[in-house]
């Protein structure tokens, strides 16, 4: 047992702190932490008194022993967390009235809870330095607060190993390969740093401009690509998808997707996509049609084939890339309608 | 598969078949990799040196189509050294010893020279796999697009189960499924051999209940043309009428210029798609479809997990959900078709019929899906399949097979293998990636993979535009010099247009029962483009 604000809380060997206070939804404050990833004790916010300890611990990478006393809130504790986040606020450049994280960014949500606001603090950071070099991921340093999560979740999660922490004129700066822009390194464009940052430092590009998070709402669904199926959520402003993130704790991708399910979505608003049914011509050129009219020609094309030479004479090709309820559909019309099991579907490619 | 992606991470061994995941199936490889780095084993068996090589205790480098001999001598090895599992196959499975009459005359000397690979190798995979507490066998396309494809899958089946490593958690036989859908597509029964839920359309009883459920007098006996037999059956007008479902078959088929004279000898060709592209052209009535994102609705994931898909835009202009437009025609033929929604065929139809999915309502996967077999409301679903070594058929059903040669040999004019599949950022033909902003930036051509020896023999240099050709066409394309392919072979996707595989592959070699067509060999050749500017069209 150790005690956390008071109260008794089992623990299993190998249980962090931070492990014991989640399981037992105390709040303790994390930045650098990301789930299923070694521990950096980067960021300190997740701090916590303990008896018997002179210095303040960071909870993520102590383990908890028996008999431990903690205190999650002391004034102490409070104290050195706004001293954090001020340190955070000042060596950057947050200003949040055009960020695309405002109000989804956990560096705001703990400067409002801990009020901070980095003006007592000479400014060191970097000033608008941002890596605009590809079409999905936008990547503004200035905004960058070195937690290391996009690190432990390029090298531990998706293990693509592309980001590390890095220096560059004296100042820490986090590397793609040799310090190259994520179009030059070996960057797979999975998306998984930018979903983990807690800031405004990664972001997805289809979705600047796009209205405000605010006003999103996020549905979750299956991605369209892939035997994985991995789960995500789509985030729709103005009944448009804006962007796509991994479904955390849903199976089976467990939050993760690559650049595929993240990026390849708005296809569907292509320009190009067919609005009408069309009907060739004897000239060869299509024409535009009603629905109505061209669902007679179909059925009466195909009910003179199957009176002239048999059910056989008719067969369809279903789609493995739609729903199955459409598949079943398919099915169901050759067979109960037309008669016929020519049916089949690319299961070989 | 037997088993389910949250498997991987228990996993003590993995032995990848055939597939390139790092590529096709990236997020299955992200876990497969976190288990390797923690202290999983992995062996791959593949002709190419593709990413998951890096990770692996063992590369098993065999030559393109030589899997049935590597799957028989590895279990010659282990039935010779008395290395399976005796209480499994004694208790759980059937015809052993015809297994071993088959796999005797496969010594690893043979078959290590078919495969191109040395004994030592064979044996060293028999006795890794033999220590190992349980392996999971994870194939995709690599091992069923071969004329032996259905072989290469029995084989697999065998060895597993003469391992024992079947029936428990993190072991079994698992194909990474290509389509997001193409499990469901089967399972829907858009085959010409079954009806929902895996039962022979020949079987009259099954007929019978099915003609009721679906209140029809009786339903077709015979099974169906496959999808080869129909283009086959265009010219011949044997097929007048054909309706095409999104599928971008002028593209993906084998052989395009063949696909292409079948298509264009249509009588009536119906395309449903949400985009014009190569088939449309050839179409008599193009009907605009709803696409995902437009449709409520579910799929069925490689583990068998029937996940939901959610409709959050409007489709464009007057598009149409399919199963829509599948009804309007059942009613122009007098049948009227009650449900009239995605979620009314599912909850109504599909799990009524099918007793796998007879649990599986939308109510119960609003958040994760659930894994078929699910039996009943309160079935929890099946995480992995054939628990305790229970086959569906009782007992597992060693099914010996001999090794047959891919179709199509390399001679003296056509010295090159080729090999085809997907790259990482795009699916198939693009009609989805490549008009998503952004992803064709990443991957905006299509390049010949070729070994560094192979260049160097012809003189060619890297990102040079070189010719491809086989007996069925040629293009006109980059080469990417590189250590992934063997000397001796090539590879292309068939993502674009112009430099398409799928004008080299073989249209005429499939597999025998499941008429797959053999993508992954066909015998090329490779020429320097001769003529004045081939120097100046080095990027
Ligand atoms: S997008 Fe993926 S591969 Fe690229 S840096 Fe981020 S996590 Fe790494
Ligand atoms: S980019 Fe984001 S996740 Fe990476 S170190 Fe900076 S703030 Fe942390
Ligand atoms: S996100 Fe990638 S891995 Fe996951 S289902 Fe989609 S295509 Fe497959």
């Amino acid at each position: 047992m150790i005690e956390i604000n008071g109260k008794a809380c089992s623990f299993e060997k190998g249980d962090t702190v931070l492990d014991v206070a989640r399981a037992n939804d105390i709040d303790i404050p994390t930045l650098c932490h990301l789930k299923d990833t070694t521990p950096t004790g980067a960021c300190r916010i997740c701090l916590v008194e303990a008896d018997g300890a002179n210095n303040l611990i960071a909870s993520c990478d102590t383990p908890a022993c028996e008999g431990m006393k903690v205190q999650t809130h002391s004034e102490r504790v409070v104290a050195a967390r706004k001293g954090i986040l001020e340190l955070l606020l000042s060596s950057g450049d947050h200003y949040c009235l055009l960020c695309e994280s405002n109000g989804d960014c956990e560096l705001q949500d703990l400067s409002i809870e801990y009020k901070a606001d980095g003006r007592c603090l000479p400014e060191t950071g970097r000033k608008s330095s941002v890596e605009d070099s590809d079409a999905l991921i936008l990547r503004d340093f200035s905004k960058c607060i070195h937690c290391g999560r996009c690190v432990k979740a390029c090298n531990e999660i998706q293990m693509h190993d592309v980001l590390s922490f890095g220096h560059e004129e004296g100042s820490p700066k986090i590397f793609a390969g040799d310090n190259e822009t994520l179009r030059e390194s070996d960057c797979r464009f999975c998306g998984e740093c930018v979903q983990a940052c807690p800031t405004g430092a990664l972001l997805e590009k289809k979705a600047l401009g796009k209205g405000k998070v605010r006003d999103e709402q996020k549905v979750r669904t299956t991605c369209p690509y892939c035997g994985v199926g991995c789960q995500l959520w789509l985030h729709v402003r103005d009944d448009k998808i804006v962007k796509v993130t991994g479904v955390d704790e849903g199976l089976p991708n467990k939050g993760r997707t690559c650049v595929k399910g993240r990026f390849g979505y708005d296809f569907i608003y292509n320009k190009d996509r067919l609005t009408k049914p069309l009907i060739k011509q004897k000239n060869g050129e299509y024409k535009e049609a009603e629905w109505d009219e061209t669902l007679d020609l179909i059925a009466s094309k195909f009910q003179t084939f199957i009176e002239e030479s048999g059910a056989d004479s008719v067969a369809g090709i279903s789609c493995a890339r739609s729903i199955n309820e459409d598949n079943y559909q398919m099915q169901k019309l050759f067979r109960t309608v037309f008669r016929t099991n020519n049916i089949d579907h690319c299961a070989r490619t | 598969m037997t088993n389910s992606f949250a498997e991987f991470e228990k996993a003590s061994m993995f032995l990848v078949i055939g597939s390139n995941m790092s590529q096709a199936h990236p997020v299955a490889a992200t876990f497969l990799k976190n288990a390797v780095s923690k202290g999983a084993k992995l062996v791959v068996v593949d002709p190419r040196k593709h990413e998951l090589v890096n990770y692996a205790d063992q590369h098993v480098q065999l030559k393109s189509g030589t899997d049935v001999a590597l799957l028989n001598a590895l279990m010659h090895v282990l039935i010779r050294e008395g290395l399976y599992d005796h209480e499994f196959v004694t208790e759980h499975c059937e015809n052993f010893d015809a297994l071993w009459d088959k796999v005797r005359e496969y010594s690893s000397e043979w078959a290590a020279e078919k495969c191109g690979i040395t004994s030592g190798e064979i044996v060293q995979l028999a006795h890794t796999l033999a220590e190992a507490d349980s392996a999971m066998l994870c194939y995709t396309l690599g091992l069923t697009e071969h004329v032996t494809g259905t072989d290469n899958v029995l084989s697999v089946a065998n060895l597993q189960m003469l391992l024992g490593n079947m029936g428990k958690r993190s072991a079994g036989v698992n194909p990474l499924r290509g389509q997001n859908n193409v499990q469901g597509a089967c399972d829907m029964a858009a085959s010409p051999n079954v009806l929902p839920g895996y039962v022979k359309v020949v079987n009259p009883e099954v007929r019978e209940r099915f003609a009721k459920f679906w209140k029809v007098d009786s339903l077709p006996a015979l099974e169906g043309f496959k999808m080869p037999e129909m283009f086959e059956g265009l010219p011949e007008g044997k097929v007048r009428g054909l309706w095409i479902f999104g599928e971008n078959v002028a593209n993906t088929e084998p052989d395009i210029r063949k696909i292409e004279h079948e298509l264009e000898s249509a009588e009536f060709l119906v395309v449903q798609d949400i985009f014009h592209n190569e088939t449309t052209r050839f179409a008599d009535v193009i009907l605009p479809a709803a696409a995902w994102g437009e449709k409520d609705g579910t799929f069925t994931n490689s583990e068998r997990r029937v996940n939901r898909v959610r409709a959050v835009s409007s489709a464009p202009g007057e598009a149409k959900q399919d199963w829509w437009i599948f009804k309007q025609i059942a009613k122009r033929f007098g049948y009227e078709w009650e449900s009239d929604s995605a979620q009314e065929i599912w909850d109504n139809e599909i799990s009524m019929l099918s007793p796998n999915l007879g649990g599986i309502k939308y109510h119960r996967i609003e958040n994760d899906g659930l894994q078929w077999p699910c039996l009943d409301e309160n079935h929890p679903g099946t995480e992995y399949l054939h628990k305790d070594g229970n086959f569906t058929r009782g007992k597992g059903l060693f099914n010996a097979v001999d090794w047959r040669p891919p179709a199509e040999v390399t001679d003296e004019e056509y010295p090159l293998i080729l090999g085809t599949g997907r790259r990482l950022h795009h699916y198939h033909t693009r009609t989805q990636t490549g008009n998503s902003e952004g992803i064709n930036d990443l991957m905006s051509e299509e390049k010949v993979d070729i070994s560094h020896c192979d260049a160097r023999n012809l003189g060619i240099e890297h990102n040079e535009m070189v010719h491809v050709s086989s007996r069925r066409g040629q293009v006109k394309i980059r080469a990417n010099i590189t250590d992934e392919v063997p000397h001796g072979m090539v590879w292309m996707s068939f993502h674009f247009r112009e430099s398409n595989a799928n004008w080299l592959t073989n249209g005429n070699a499939f597999d025998p029962v499941t008429m797959t067509a053999e993508y992954k060999v066909a015998a090329v050749r490779v020429d320097k483009i001769q003529a004045q500017s081939s120097e100046q069209e080095i990027a």
